[in-house]
């Protein structure tokens, strides 16, 4: 499986701080989330990081066994 | 010389201080902040959200650029994650230097930077219950200060 990491107010519109998911291409693990969620993860403030690293482009991404992908929307400062 | 550290549960600033002047007492000058949680507008508690893999190595990027950037003998930033209340300390950066401009600047600058662009997330609890809060524009504005 891999994981899917919800940060912040995410973690309200998730429901959860973490999901687990299937494997595959980062388009089809969204598109197999509630669409209200899908919608709030693809927000353009909202960066991405795979296994804690920024991703510029989501796109093409596919997520492999054990990768954690992370949404991560803006900060807000300590 | 470079000590980075997110902490999990409540720190004693006065301890810290303390121990930081006592590494770096031949530094000419010592800028000491201390960010604490605000007693005001009924927030009953304030709570910070860290990332593991990101937070703390973004902290730690950030000591080496302010160290490349004046020369400080020593740099200490210390933040809070978790659940606070008011009166209880969220960060604390300290920095040693041979002149008081560097210290200042050092300080300053590390501090804009950890406001605007660190990992946390911040919710506070009022009797209406928890609120996640916004970015402020005036954090980004802090951080155009530095080119």
């Amino acid at each position: 499986m891999a994981k899917l990491v919800f940060l912040g107010r995410l973690e309200d519109v998730a429901g959860m701080g973490e999901m687990s998911v299937q494997p595959g291409p980062v388009e089809h693990v969204l598109a197999s989330l509630d669409p209200a969620l899908a919608v709030q993860l693809l927000g353009e403030k909202v960066r991405m990081a795979l296994n804690g690293a920024l991703l510029t482009d989501v796109g093409g991404v596919v997520l492999a066994e054990g990768d954690e992908l992370a949404f991560l929307p803006p900060v807000s400062g300590g | 010389m470079l000590d980075v550290r997110l902490a999990l549960d409540a720190f004693d600033p006065a301890t810290e201080i303390a121990a930081f002047n006592t590494r770096h007492h031949h530094a000419g000058g010592i800028v000491t902040f201390l960010g604490q949680v605000r007693d005001s507008g009924g927030v009953e508690a304030l709570e910070l959200q860290h990332y593991a893999p990101m937070t703390l190595p973004g902290m730690e990027e950030l000591a080496r650029i302010t160290h490349a950037r004046w020369p400080v003998e020593g740099l200490l930033i210390l933040h809070r994650s978790g659940v606070m209340h008011p009166g209880d300390a969220i960060v604390l950066v300290c920095a040693a230097a041979r002149h008081r401009r560097d210290a200042f600047a050092a300080a300053d600058f590390a501090m804009d930077h950890l406001k605007s662009e660190s990992w946390f997330w911040k919710r506070e609890k009022t009797a209406k219950g928890w609120r996640w809060i916004e970015p402020r524009p005036e954090d980004r504005e802090d951080l155009s200060r530095w080119g």
